[in-house]
């Protein structure tokens, strides 16, 4: 057991450093010269030099890159030109907020999404189980940001119940907190809540027509217990996977969310970043992005060998 | 099966009515929420390159002048100015009660640390702006002597804006470039704090020395780029004015009894930058004054206001708006004329010719590009539309490796700034690489003149030229069009398209 982590974490060490390339890389192709991007409207080409050379960018390409990576071996991701802060202060800054969404999203796609689920299966071919199914295709097709404007018009602008935008910390104040954070999570919720009820839902079929669950009614356990205690517990094992994989995609940023309701999370940052050729941002989110998705991976691993024995030799 | 709804339905309830006390809350107190097309940059004005951040640097710092709804400089701290005869002096009496944020006071040696301080920090972005300025002499505590290298009028109105900014001495020392996180300045407000890509916060600044025309206590600003999720966050109340209203919403704000639209020509210009003589120029447009007249006149300008800007923005042919004092009267914008265009292509000799146009990607200039490419079609003249991100964009043009593109220009106060920076033979920002002898004797002849009406007289003879050679093919003017609260009383737009909350209040 103790050998296969350490053949996991061993594994880790070439990836991250082939990730730390492609990104470096990436972001240097992309044309566009940060320092014009940075001197404003026509500039002259002093302020443009001196720009340059106050962030290193004058530096053949290999030195800016060491120099970066030996910066975040150190915990240092660079200054963003754009903000004059430590990439890792913008970083901090803004993880909780994306962290909290992304958990507030994938909270609400869950138990939507497997309640959902669940009942369309048991009910299948009725009404009920094309309700559900039609409510779940359109949380899959409906755009973030059309779903967005919606609830806004309702309930910031008709019934002016929640703030249309901005988002306060949940330690300065957690009724606000949740005020502002309900509608982009609901937003973010309901894509990935479509597709884990279709999910749940074909799932659960299966696991309805497996003999044992025929065996359970046959007992003459309840309703109630043979779906919940039985087929359920088995349908979920791919739902808890794909859960988790949505996670990871939530926690790089929802950008079209973020904008339309003024979230400071990382997709913000990023898309403004990239506009403004602000590389030690760039750089900084998608390193911190991608080792979120590693670890993520990792304790997926570490889990499944927790619970499956087998895997263990 | 019922108890889950049941369950849900009680749970929307009850975040509904926590949600709800907190979003009422929220509009208590003399708090002005104004949103932002962006997030600002830097709060330094030295530094500070984006448009949005001059919104939030207008209520933080005073400027030495500023300037009134009609474009006229207007006293601010500089409460009179002097030139001497031959426009290489400037003196300037600074009021004597003003103070800044950390209780110094504003005076002669403060401007001269800033004007200092503006020309040779390392990534001032104002130097180009100020590069004419020789020295700054103290005469006394509240006299200022700007000696220039060669005569200059047009640095006044570069004083309108953030070069006239005047910092701290003492905080700027302090901090040296963590300015921007603290800012410290003499304006109404004073800085608070900052959440970067969140929001900036201001306070009245108590001391100031005409605090009784400011009514807010604190404003907030917010940074949104799309003008729709603007407009929705305004009706629901969340902001109280917003900035950048798209020309298709006017309608909309114009019908709903709580909004109020305030449009305001600006002072830039859109027009299509042709390049004449940089490595990647189209031989048939370089070299051919008849062809770029050609295109000029195939262009229904009115057409490209009436379908894309809702007929909101002003067309032009000029760098300046037609509002504008400078603007040359005698050569109005033309009609579409087709015949005559299709003359000088003939008289070029050319009938069928291949232009690529590079565009920024937002749809506004898509639109635009795609009404003129069809119109020039019609003259023989093929565009080929490149929709480029913008920052790529310019970085091929400064190299002079296209062949035409659709910017534009914010604009500035001054004349010469909307024709210098982008056509003077040496500028940074000559995309066109266009030079004209001629050009340049007049500009530098008109950059000695103080007098209104002589200088009126002299960039009408500048204006003439560039409509002859036309490197720059004029389009239209944009408005800076706010919509606010129906409440919010006494707001006025400025040309120049930033807020100013001098005498703005909120109706009970």
């Amino acid at each position: 057991m103790l050998r296969l982590l350490g053949h996991r974490l061993l594994q880790l060490i070439p990836t991250i450093f082939i990730l730390s390339l492609i990104i470096f890389s990436l972001q240097h192709l992309l044309p566009g010269d940060p320092a014009l991007a940075l001197a404003g409207e026509n500039p002259d080409p002093e302020t443009v030099a001196a720009i340059r050379a106050r962030y290193g960018l004058d530096q053949p390409i290999f030195m800016q890159y060491l120099y970066w990576v030996g910066g975040v071996l150190t915990g240092d991701l660079g200054l963003s030109m754009r903000h004059n802060l430590p990439v890792t202060t913008l970083v901090l800054q803004k993880l909780p907020v994306t962290l909290q969404l992304a958990i507030m999203g994938i909270v609400l796609a869950l138990v939507f999404g497997v309640v959902g689920g669940v009942i369309a299966a048991v009910r299948r071919n009725t009404s009920i189980d094309y309700a559900a199914n039609v409510v779940s295709l359109a949380g899959i097709s409906v755009p973030n940001f059309w779903l967005g404007i919606m609830l806004i018009l309702l309930f910031s602008i008709q019934l002016r119940w929640l703030p249309a935008s901005g988002y306060v910390p949940l330690s300065v104040d957690w009724r606000m907190n949740l005020a502002t954070t309900v509608m982009p999570a609901f937003v973010l919720g309901t894509a990935i809540a479509g597709i884990i009820m279709r999910h749940t839902r074909s799932a659960m079929i299966q696991a309805l027509e497996s003999d044992y669950v025929r065996t359970a009614r046959a007992k003459g356990l309840s309703p109630t217990v043979v779906v919940v205690k039985h087929a359920m517990r088995n349908a979920l094992t791919p739902i808890i996977t794909l859960g988790a994989l949505e996670f990871g995609a939530l926690l790089s940023g929802a950008v079209l969310t973020e904008q339309i309701f003024a979230i400071p999370g990382f997709g913000k940052l990023i898309v403004d970043a990239v506009f403004t050729r602000d590389y030690a941002v760039v750089q900084g989110v998608v390193l911190v992005t991608a080792l979120f998705y590693i670890t993520l991976n990792l304790l997926a691993d570490i889990g499944y060998i927790l619970a499956n024995p087998r895997l263990r030799s | 099966m019922k108890k889950p709804f049941i369950l849900a339905l009680m749970t929307g309830v009850a975040l509904t009515s926590v949600a709800l006390a907190p979003a009422q809350a929220q509009n208590a107190g003399s708090l002005l929420n104004i949103a932002l097309q962006d997030d600002p940059d830097t709060l330094d004005p030295a530094t500070n390159w984006s448009f949005v951040g001059r919104h939030v640097l207008q209520q933080l710092c005073d400027k030495i002048v500023d300037i009134n709804e009609n474009n006229e400089i207007v006293p601010m701290l500089a409460t009179d100015w002097n030139w001497n005869e031959d426009s290489t002096q400037l003196t300037l009496s600074i009021r004597q009660d003003a103070k800044f944020h950390d209780g110094t006071p504003v005076n002669a040696e403060a401007v001269k640390y800033n004007l200092e301080r503006a020309l040779t920090l390392e990534t001032s972005r104002r130097a180009s702006e100020i590069s004419a300025i020789d020295n700054v002499e103290v005469i006394d505590e509240f006299t200022v002597q700007i000696n220039l290298s060669e005569p200059s009028v047009p640095l006044l109105a570069a004083l309108t804006d953030r070069a006239g900014m005047i910092i701290s001495p003492a905080a700027g020392e302090e901090m040296g470039e963590n300015f921007t996180n603290n800012p410290v300045c003499s304006g109404p407000y004073e800085f608070v704090q900052r959440v970067p890509q969140d929001f900036i916060e201001l306070q009245k600044f108590a001391d100031y020395h005409d605090a009784d025309d400011y009514s807010f206590d604190r404003l907030i600003f917010r940074g949104m780029p799309d003008s729709n999720t603007r407009l929705l966050n305004l009706r629901s109340g969340q902001f109280d004015l917003i900035e950048r209203l798209a020309a298709t919403d006017v309608a909309s704000v114009n019908d709903d009894p709580d909004l109020v639209s305030s449009p305001v020509v600006g002072l830039g210009y859109y027009g299509i930058t042709i390049n004449i003589g940089g490595d990647g120029a189209d031989p048939d447009f370089s070299t051919s004054q008849a062809v770029r007249e050609a295109f000029s006149l195939a262009i229904d300008r009115e057409a490209i206001n009436q379908v894309v800007f809702e007929g909101q923005f002003a067309v032009g042919n000029q760098p300046f708006p037609p509002t504008s004092p400078f603007y040359n009267h005698d050569l109005p914008v033309q009609p579409r004329d087709v015949e005559a265009a299709k003359a000088l292509m003939a008289e070029a000799g050319v009938e069928q010719i291949d232009l690529e146009l590079l565009v920024p990607t937002d749809a506004e200039r898509q639109q635009v590009a795609t009404l003129v490419q069809s119109m020039v079609a019609e003259v023989g003249i093929n565009v080929d539309i490149r929709p480029t991100e913008l920052m790529t964009l310019l970085d091929t043009a400064r190299n002079g490796n296209f062949e035409a593109h659709l910017v534009g220009w914010s604009g500035r106060v001054d004349p010469d700034l909307n024709i210098t920076p982008m056509l003077a033979c040496e500028a940074a920002g000559n995309d066109a690489h266009y030079c004209s002898e001629e050009l340049e004797t007049i500009l530098t002849e008109a950059r000695a003149i103080g007098d209104m009406a002589q200088r009126q007289a002299i960039y009408a003879e500048a204006v003439e030229k560039l409509l002859t050679d036309l490197p720059i093919v004029y389009l239209y003017h944009s408005q800076w069009i706010f919509a606010h609260d129906a409440d919010l009383e006494g707001f006025n737009p400025f040309p120049d398209g930033i807020i100013r909350l001098g005498g703005v209040t909120m109706a009970e």
